[in-house]
């Protein structure tokens, strides 16, 4: 009798089955991707120089037309850039969003960016000059220097926390889309962010944020992300499912394990 | 003490050599007892309560995790309630908190923040009476499933079952309250949340809102009276019942597992005062200890980092506590349809289902379940032996997959968590989630009946042939075989000790000409549930099996070779 058809009345043999076609299911089931979201267009003023320019539009003919079109109108697979201005190419390409590697449901942050600053700055130089767009924002904005923290807080908690959730650990949107985890985002793409609104974010121009007030985004931001952790490990500041999830499996079974002990020491 | 020798008793001599054995301590020890026995006729009822036995089982110990983790968050709670300020009038922040200086506030969060950031051990007291309150309402659920799964509700402690639904109920009500104190966004998203949710009562919620909150939402009275309740009223109730319950155990005797010397009529165990007296408090400390421990090395509820309250923002993952998860998760997963208009109302069915209308329902059927089961299989015995569960198929798959429905629910409250961190679509975990919570607990079911049947007919199995030695023979012929040890008494006295009732027939009733048609019906009724309880049944080893099987035994050691003894150890061993 082979060990397979031996312990086919097993009783943890169900169990094993079970597994195998939650497993199975799960697999197929993770396989069937969500469609792919679009993206609104912002727009306002940016100038070049001429040769970075130029050598955006090699750049760009190389490695972006075959989503963006020949002269950036947009094709099936990606949107026009005609108009999104130099800021938006900075944040999607400087935070390794682009060039997509394939279809997705949303743009994987990575962190490993595929071009040198020289050849993003001409990138976005090439995108500007194609129509005014946001530009990249500089200074003592970007950094948070100039920014209230207090202030940054409350403009953090009305227009960001329903995505990026309190702590800026990122939430789920619809459809397999969400909002990123802020950790780590340098102050410039924070601020590309805002003005550019990527995906299912929503822009906040300069009327909606006022420059202050991103600056003051950012500071908080900074300053919540420098804190120490205060009461301890914060499990991913993901909210109270965590903490659920830890006193089920850790506390329960620190206590039973207590239990069990004493349970075999004799009197 | 008499004076002349010849009226003194041996007991006074007694007396006197004990108070020179031990000097000071135990005479004076003694003498308090006698004085407060004296005043108070204690003596009598404390001898009762030392001399009580209880037996020992890690599972016994589940609902002592419970007290235990009450006990501390009484204790905590009352250090919070020193500082703790509870008003929702605002004042703006000037505590060390730095990114939160300057913010205008609620006198609740603010003193909240002074507790975690200003005054000493705060933040280790506020995390303990957190994780407390967590590891309180998991030590029920887990308490819970133990009793029912060993049957131990059954008479005498239907009624000790019924305040314990009520006790867990009032657990998670108390924890929600607790939650909502803070006023920081979580708090506050919270009781939003819950005003939503009474307002979904039919005809009256908008009304039954305006009362607890003396007023349009939020108002400045709902924070004061939650502290109200959370402080005075619940802890009360829970305390009061609590010690109804400890009351209870203590009338009833612990049920105990069978075994050896094990009866219905007896306890065999350790005696209260002084080996489990020194057990449980020693456990006490064990549970304070890993609490204290995790609390020191896990945040719990970081309010700084979620800002103060304000009606305008939400923030991504807003969750209940674990424990009002499973209400949360069926409010996820209730579709839009269900509200609609009629005369002239909005009637939010999408909402009161799942989080008004579940709770109460879940804890009736839990609280009405020992007289269900003792309807269907009219035992009105007493039952102080546990049931393995695997020797209640029926009851053990019930229980299972009730949880397992309270599971699905629970884990569809992190749908959106699911969806971030394993990269999926939340539509399709929802869709997902609303098919899982029909099928999982019938698959449950009907999974734990089988292995449970299965684990009792390997027990037949061990009784009747032994447990397998290891130990492989090859005969004279070239066949192999295991040996099988016969178990010894003790081992098999824990394996056939226990019933396995046939299911209730109906030739009974046919007969009886003078029945009307109702209580046929009635008792057919019952006959089909005493099917579908005790249809599948695997009886304990009978004493005549047994020793037929011994007799076979011995036949097959003789001719142990033959064809026929080896294709029998062939089917033990699949
Ligand atoms: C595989 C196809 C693909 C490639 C290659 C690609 N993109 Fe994209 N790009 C997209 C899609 C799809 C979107 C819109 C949704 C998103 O951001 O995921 C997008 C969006 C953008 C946006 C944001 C547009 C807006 O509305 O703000 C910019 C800027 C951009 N791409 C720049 C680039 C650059 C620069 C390159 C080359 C280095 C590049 N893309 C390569 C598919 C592609
Ligand atoms: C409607 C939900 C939503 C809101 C509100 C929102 N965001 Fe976003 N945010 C997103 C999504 C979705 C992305 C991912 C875009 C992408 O991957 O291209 C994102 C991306 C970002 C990023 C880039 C992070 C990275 O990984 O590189 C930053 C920074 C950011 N948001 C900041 C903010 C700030 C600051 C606010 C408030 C002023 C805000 N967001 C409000 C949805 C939102
Ligand atoms: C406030 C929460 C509770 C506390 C502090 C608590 C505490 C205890 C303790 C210390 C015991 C004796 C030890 C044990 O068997 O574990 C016990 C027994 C018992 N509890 Fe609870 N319990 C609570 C809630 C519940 C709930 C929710 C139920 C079921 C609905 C329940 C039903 C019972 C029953 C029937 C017994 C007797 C068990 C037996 O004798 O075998 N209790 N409880």
């Amino acid at each position: 009798m082979n060990a397979l058809a031996a312990r086919r009345r097993h009783p943890a043999a169900i169990a094993i089955l079970l597994l195998l076609g939650l497993a199975l299911v799960g697999a197929a089931y993770s396989l069937l991707a969500p469609k792919p979201a679009q993206a609104a267009a912002p727009s306002a003023a940016a100038a070049a120089t001429a040769e970075d320019a130029a050598l955006g539009r090699q750049l760009f003919l190389a490695n972006c037309a075959t989503c963006h079109g020949l002269s950036a109108e947009g094709t099936k697979s990606g949107p026009t850039l005609i108009g999104v201005g130099a800021a938006s190419v900075d944040f999607q390409v400087g935070t390794g969003r682009m060039p997509l590697a394939g279809p997705n449901v949303q743009a994987p942050r990575i962190e490993q960016v595929k071009y040198t600053e020289e050849q993003i700055a001409a990138l976005a130089a090439y995108v500007a000059s194609l129509a005014p767009g946001p530009a990249i924002p500089e200074g003592k904005e970007v950094t948070g220097e100039t920014g209230n923290v207090a202030l940054g807080g409350e403009i953090y908690r009305v227009n960001c926390a329903m995505c990026h959730n309190f702590a800026g650990s990122g939430g789920a949107l619809t459809r397999g889309k969400y909002a990123p985890s802020l950790y780590g985002v340098e102050g410039k793409y924070v601020y590309e962010a805002m003005l550019t609104g990527p995906q299912s974010m929503p822009v906040f121009n300069d009327t909606n944020i006022t420059p202050e007030g991103k600056a003051s985004v950012i500071a908080y931001l900074n300053a919540t992300m420098n804190q120490p952790n205060v009461g301890g490990m914060n499990l991913g500041n993901l909210g109270p499912v965590s903490e659920g999830m830890f006193i089920w499996i850790f506390g329960l079974l620190l206590m039973i394990a207590c239990a069990f002990w004493l349970g075999q020491k004799a009197a | 003490m008499s004076t002349t020798a010849s009226g003194r008793t041996a007991a006074d001599l007694r007396a006197d050599d004990t108070a020179a054995a031990a000097p000071t301590g135990n005479g004076r020890v003694a003498a308090t007892a006698g004085w407060v026995d004296e005043r108070t006729g204690l003596a009598k009822g404390t001898a009762y309560l030392m001399k009580k036995i209880f037996p020992d089982h890690w599972s016994f110990m589940l609902g002592e995790i419970a007290m235990y983790s009450m006990i501390i968050c009484l204790l905590t709670g009352v250090f919070l309630s020193f500082w703790f300020v509870p008003s929702a009038g605002l004042i703006p922040y000037a505590g060390s908190y730095l990114p939160l200086q300057g913010v205008v506030m609620s006198e609740a969060y603010s003193s909240t923040l002074a507790i975690s950031f200003d005054v000493r051990g705060g933040l280790l007291i506020r995390q303990i009476h957190h994780w407390a309150a967590l590891m309180f309402c998991v030590a029920i659920t887990v308490h819970m499933l133990r009793v029912f799964l060993t049957g131990a509700f059954r008479k005498p402690r239907e009624l000790n079952w019924v305040i314990g639904t009520i006790l867990s109920m009032l657990a998670i009500v108390e924890g929600f309250a607790g939650y909502s104190l803070p006023d920081d966004l979580l708090s506050g998203t919270g009781i939003r949340a819950a005003e939503g949710f009474i307002r979904s009562i039919p005809l009256i919620g908008s009304y039954t809102s305006y009362l607890l909150f003396g007023g349009a939402f939020p108002g400045e009275a709902i924070i004061p009276r939650l502290y109200s309740l959370h402080v005075l009223l619940l802890p009360a109730v829970l305390i009061g019942l609590f010690t109804a319950h400890i009351v209870l155990v203590f009338l009833h005797k612990h049920t105990q597992f069978p075994g050896p010397g094990r009866t219905n009529e007896n306890v065999v165990g350790y005696p209260f005062m002084p080996v489990y007296t020194a057990k449980a408090g020693g456990f006490f400390f064990m549970v304070f200890g890993v609490l204290t421990l995790i609390s020191a090395l896990v945040t719990i509820n970081p309010i700084w980092a979620y800002g103060p309250y304000d009606p305008s923002p939400v923030t991504a993952g807003a969750q209940p506590d674990w424990y009002m998860g499973f209400a949360d998760g069926a409010l996820r997963l209730l579709p839009g349809f269900l509200e609609f208009e009629l005369f002239g109302f909005t009637w939010s069915m999408n909402v009161f289902l799942g989080a008004v209308a579940l709770i109460p329902v879940i804890y009736t059927v839990a609280g009405a379940y020992p007289f269900i089961e003792a309807w269907v299989t009219g035992d009105k015995r007493e039952h102080h032996l546990l049931d393995r569960p695997r020797n209640a198929p029926v009851r053990t798959g019930l229980g299972m997959a009730a949880f397992s429905f309270y599971v699905v629910l629970m884990l569809a409250a992190g749908n959106d968590i699911m969806a971030i961190k394993l990269s999926l679509s939340i539509n399709d975990i929802t869709v997902l989630f609303r098919l899982l919570v029909f099928v999982v607990p019938v698959l449950v079911f009907w999974v734990t009946k089988r292995i449970c049947l299965s684990l009792q007919r390997h027990d037949r199995e061990k009784v009747l042939h032994g447990r397998e030695s290891g130990t492989i023979i090859r005969t004279a012929d070239g066949k192999f075989f295991e040996r099988h040890e016969d178990l010894d008494e003790f081992d098999r006295f824990k394996l056939v000790a226990f019933e396995a009732p046939a299911p209730i027939a109906l030739e009974a009733l046919t007969d009886a000409n003078g029945v009307d048609a109702k209580a046929i019906k009635k008792a057919k009724r019952r006959a089909r549930l005493s099917s579908f309880y005790f249809k599948d049944r695997v009886e304990p080893v009978s004493p005549a099996e047994l020793a037929a099987a011994h007799h076979h035994g011995e036949h097959e050691s003789i001719s142990g070779g033959s064809t026929h003894a080896a294709i029998k150890h062939d089917k033990h061993n699949d």
